[in-house]
Order: structure tokens, then C-alpha cells, then sequence
């Protein structure tokens, strides 16, 4: 059985993939190799990590207007990640995934990144407002 | 969401299709953030840098600019943001001709939708400076959090995507700080020292972001004796707004909002010299060589422009070091009157105006010129920067000249 969580509802579409999980914050501009498609920031817990293709599970969205530009210029190149589930976002990385069409969740009752784990294969119901962690 | 009736015939289309897609944007956010309507704006700014932007945003661009002119044009005023390149200096600076040609491409994109290209984030100091309760599409984190907590307007972080739509359709939804209810401060924080420079008014803003950690906590700051000039609180917000994502904060009878918001139960942090003095050292490199001085982030005022050509003295930049300033258009045209600009270049230095040095490829240039040690009075750029390979040193406006002119920390 998938273990539920719930969230408020998101944006983007119905998207299955695997969870790369850290307590970090995320800016594109700040943190992403983006050619490389690595986090490139020394200091962030993924650092030198791909993202491409990731789930990625983390905290709070950064400083910087950028990455409302950044996902859909990553997703035109096909290095981008499938989807981003975090606790709280700013409206930049709302602005970025409704502009960029890439799936995003926040809001659960709980720290996020303490109740999914890397490598949890999960599926993302933007709109239902659920993750299904999936066995 | 409530739409009214102007507003359903946006997004049915009736407006053209440049609203269509600016009002269906502004719905998606406006859900998210559960928004009750859509709130008029009086100005949108726009960031729009090409590195951001990428071919796939400037292709966006330019299929909205192949629109007829009458669904194109922007409905109120819309400014933009640094660009990515300035053409006049680009070639000094190792950006390409690839570059420039996509930078162009962009700017008569946005051009084709009535934008005024200010391509400046110091546009509070320059071109139009919000007043108290003024509801604003803002593109620049530095930008919102002066206009927030200085005048008292109301803006969240839009995006460049999000900017073009208020511009097109003339609001924004109403959520995060347009709202009074998440204008409260919610964490306090007590000075126990005064900054003494710029670099030190960074810090200050770099340690609050970072114990906030969030877009949606307020800060209030109590402790200072005297109001701080413009130039002072623009790179503590905009440090602030860097480190900590936070879009205002409260200064009690400094800043326009605060006295009438206090929650006497917020337990207050108490910040002083040692706590400045150690976010400075956590970026100190003594011995190293320097590689690049740079001043921006936010674009210089005209006192900062006059600050570092006393600095400089008459005095050479070190061969092995590039000194770049980075200003507005409208303060490089001063400077240029006053002699200001013609004393830093004769140093050896570049200014470039219409830039911000970390919207301009600043990996490239990285590569294309062997830059690694980077020093900076700005503690925003000194965060941003770490991602693009550099290793970044933080210090007073003076001590980064004498850094340009020796080449070595």
C-alpha cells in the first residue's frame, strides 16, 4: 500500500518519478550548474548531485527572480527536474513552474523532507493535492 | 478566483492573446496562493536577462511580440530589470557575440510591447519611487523589499513572466503582501551595533535573511539610532532578500509601515559587532590574489559612483585585476557629466551601465577570463556568486579598491 500525503493543491501535471531528498533551500540561479544539470552551489546539501529528471524534495525556495524564467529555459533543453515538492515555496518558483508547466506541490501537514527519503518512487497528483509514496 | 467582467474577456481571449496567456498565468499563481481576485497595479518591472531568458524565453518573447500592436501593448507602466549585456563593453568583458545577438532580439521583443528599458534595479532611487499602499508588479527581489518596507507599496517577487503579465493586463493577483494581514511582523530582532559601511549593512541584512529563512516571516528591527541613507538600506534589503528570501521588514519610525504593527510577545534576537564581524570573516582570504573587484548588485548610486572614483585616487588597477562598476543608464549618463565615469576608466576599471555583473553570464566570464577570487562590498553578490564557481570576499568599498589596486587580499 502507498503511504498518502497531503498538500495544498499544486500546479503542473500528474507525474511519476524518484525522490531526491535534502534540508536545503533551492534558487536556480544560485544553486544549479544548469548546462551540467548539477547543483553546483559548495555549500548546498546536494552539491555536485544531477537533478535532472529528479523529484526533488527540499525545504523553501531561495532569494532571486530568476528561476520564474529558469525552469521553462531548463525544460526547452530537457535538463530539468520532473518535479519539485517542498515545504513553503515564494511566489518566484510558483510564477517559474506555472510558466515553465513543471509539477509542483507544497504545503503538507508536516517537514516533507523528513517524510519522503532519496531513492522513494513517488506519484504526484498536482491538482488533487497528493503524493503517493509508492512501494 | 473572482474575475470581473473585463477580466473574463481577458481570459476568454476578447483582449488578444498576450492577455489571454498574461491572465491565465496570474489565475494559476493567483489558485496557488489561494488569491480572492486580482488587484490593479500602477507599475510592472520586468526582469528579463537573456541568461535567464535563455533561446526559449526569447523565443516566448517574440511570439508574443508577432502579435498585433493593439493586443501587445503593455497597460500600465512597465520598466525592466538589469540586462544581461552592455553593449558597449561586452567585448572587454569576454561576453560573445552569440550574446549580444540574443540580448538584442530581447530587448526588441520587449520594446515591441510599449516596455521602458530602464534595465536598472536601483529604479526606486532613479525613475519613479513608489508611494505608501501603492499596489506594484516588482521583478527584483531588492526592488520589492525597498518599495515593501521604505514606502510601504505592496508587491510580491514577480518573475519576469509573472512582471509582463501585470503588465499586460494591468494587475496582479492579490495574495502575500498585497494582503495587510501578512504585512505583520512575525520574528524581532534588536541591534546592539551600528553598521559601519555598506558592506556592513549587507551583512546585517545577510544574518536577519538567513534567521528568517522564508518569504512569508517579517522581520521587525529595533536598535538604531539614526535613520540609515538610502544607499544603506538598499543593500541591507536587497542582502536580506537574498539570504533570506524575505520581501519586507520593519525599522519602528524609519520605515513606513512599523509602529502600529508591533506584537509585544515576538521574542527578540539580539544582533551586535560580533555577529557582523563573523559574517564578514566567513568570506575572508587574506594573501589570496584577486581576480575581479566588482560593484553591483544593487546597480550603484551616484554617491556610490563618486565614493569609488575618490577611492581610487588617481591610482591604477592592478594588471592582474579587473575592477567592473555597474550602474543604472540614468546614473552612467550622470556620472559621465560629472567626470565620474572618465576617473574610474582612467584607473583601468570598466563601467558598465544597464548591467548587474550577476545577470550577465557570470560563469562565462568566469571562464573566459580566469576568474576565481571575486571581491565585492555587496553581500548579495557575495551570495549569488558561490554558484557560478566563484570564491567570493566581502569587504568595505575602500578596502576593495586597495584589493583592485595591489591584486592581492
Amino acid at each position: 500500500m502507498p503511504t498518502i500525503l497531503r498538500c495544498h493543491p499544486g500546479i503542473g501535471p500528474v507525474v511519476e518519478g524518484v525522490a531526491l531528498v535534502a534540508q536545503d533551500n533551492f534558487s536556480a540561479r544560485y544553486d544549479l550548474d544548469r548546462k551540467k544539470g548539477i547543483f553546483s552551489r559548495p555549500s548546498h546539501a546536494l552539491a555536485g548531485q544531477s537533478y535532472d529528471g529528479c523529484i526533488l524534495v527540499l525545504n523553501d525556495a531561495k532569494g532571486g527572480v530568476a528561476t520564474a524564467w529558469m525552469l521553462h529555459e531548463m525544460k526547452s533543453r530537457g535538463i530539468v527536474p520532473l518535479a519539485l515538492v517542498f515545504n513553503r515555496v515564494n511566489p518566484i518558483l510558483a510564477q517559474g513552474a506555472a510558466f515553465g508547466n513543471v509539477t509542483m506541490v507544497d504545503r503538507f501537514d508536516g517537514d516533507v523532507t523528513q517524510m519522503i527519503r532519496t531513492g522513494d518512487r513517488l506519484r504526484i497528483d498536482p491538482s488533487a493535492g497528493v503524493v503517493d509514496i509508492l512501494d | 478566483m473572482r474575475l470581473n467582467d473585463e477580466e473574463r474577456a481577458m481570459l476568454a481571449g476578447e483582449a488578444g492573446e498576450a492577455r489571454r496567456w498574461g491572465i491565465q498565468h496570474q489565475i494559476a499563481v493567483g489558485e496557488f496562493f489561494d488569491a480572492a481576485d486580482l488587484v490593479p497595479v500602477t507599475q510592472a518591472h520586468i526582469m528579463a536577462d537573456t541568461e535567464s531568458l535563455g533561446e526559449a524565453g526569447v523565443s516566448f518573447l517574440e511570439s508574443l511580440a508577432a502579435l498585433p500592436q493593439a493586443d501587445r501593448r503593455v497597460r500600465v507602466p512597465t520598466i525592466t530589470d538589469p540586462r544581461g549585456l552592455d553593449f558597449a563593453v561586452y567585448k572587454r568583458l569576454g561576453q560573445t557575440d552569440a550574446m549580444a545577438a540574443l540580448e538584442a532580439r530581447a530587448i526588441a521583443a520587449l520594446r515591441s510591447f510599449g516596455v521602458l528599458m530602464t534595465d536598472t534595479c536601483i529604479n526606486y532611487q532613479t525613475i519613479l519611487p513608489p508611494v505608501r499602499g501603492e499596489h506594484l508588479a516588482m521583478g527584483d527581489t531588492g526592488v520589492v523589499i525597498y518599495s515593501n518596507s521604505v514606502f510601504g507599496a505592496c508587491s510580491n517577487f514577480e518573475g519576469g513572466p509573472s512582471a509582463l503579465a501585470a503588465g499586460l493586463t494591468g494587475r496582479t493577483p492579490r495574495y502575500g503582501y498585497h494582503l495587510d494581514e501578512a504585512r505583520r511582523p512575525t520574528l524581532r530582532f534588536r541591534l546592539a551595533a551600528t553598521p559601519r559601511d555598506l558592506s556592513e549593512w549587507g551583512a546585517l541584512g545577510g544574518i536577519i535573511g538567513r534567521a528568517c529563512g522564508s518569504y512569508w516571516q517579517v522581520p521587525l528591527i529595533e536598535g538604531l539610532d539614526a535613520p540609515p541613507g538610502s544607499d544603506a538600506l538598499k543593500h541591507f534589503g536587497a542582502a536580506m532578500a537574498s539570504y533570506g528570501s524575505v520581501a519586507l521588514f520593519h525599522m519602528p519610525g524609519i520605515t513606513a509601515d512599523a509602529p502600529d504593527l508591533m506584537d509585544p510577545a515576538l521574542e527578540s534576537t539580539r544582533i551586535g559587532r560580533a555577529e557582523i564581524d563573523a559574517f564578514l570573516t566567513s568570506y575572508a582570504a587574506p594573501g589570496d590574489k584577486v581576480d575581479v573587484v566588482v560593484f553591483a548588485a544593487p546597480q550603484l548610486s551616484l554617491v556610490e559612483m563618486a565614493e569609488v572614483a575618490d577611492a581610487l585616487g588617481g591610482r591604477r588597477v592592478s594588471p592582474h585585476t579587473t575592477l567592473l562598476v555597474a550602474t543604472s543608464p540614468e546614473i552612467k549618463h550622470a556620472a559621465d557629466r560629472m567626470g565620474l565615469t572618465q576617473r574610474i576608466e582612467a584607473a583601468g576599471a570598466v563601467v558598465a551601465a544597464g548591467i548587474c555583473f550577476y545577470q550577465s553570464y557570470a560563469g562565462e566570464l568566469a571562464e573566459a577570463n580566469g576568474w576565481r577570487r571575486l571581491v565585492t562590498n555587496s553581500a548579495k553578490l557575495t551570495n549569488i556568486i558561490g554558484g557560478y564557481g566563484y570564491r567570493p570576499t566581502l569587504m568595505s568599498l575602500e578596502r576593495c579598491v586597495e584589493a583592485a589596486v595591489t591584486g592581492r587580499l
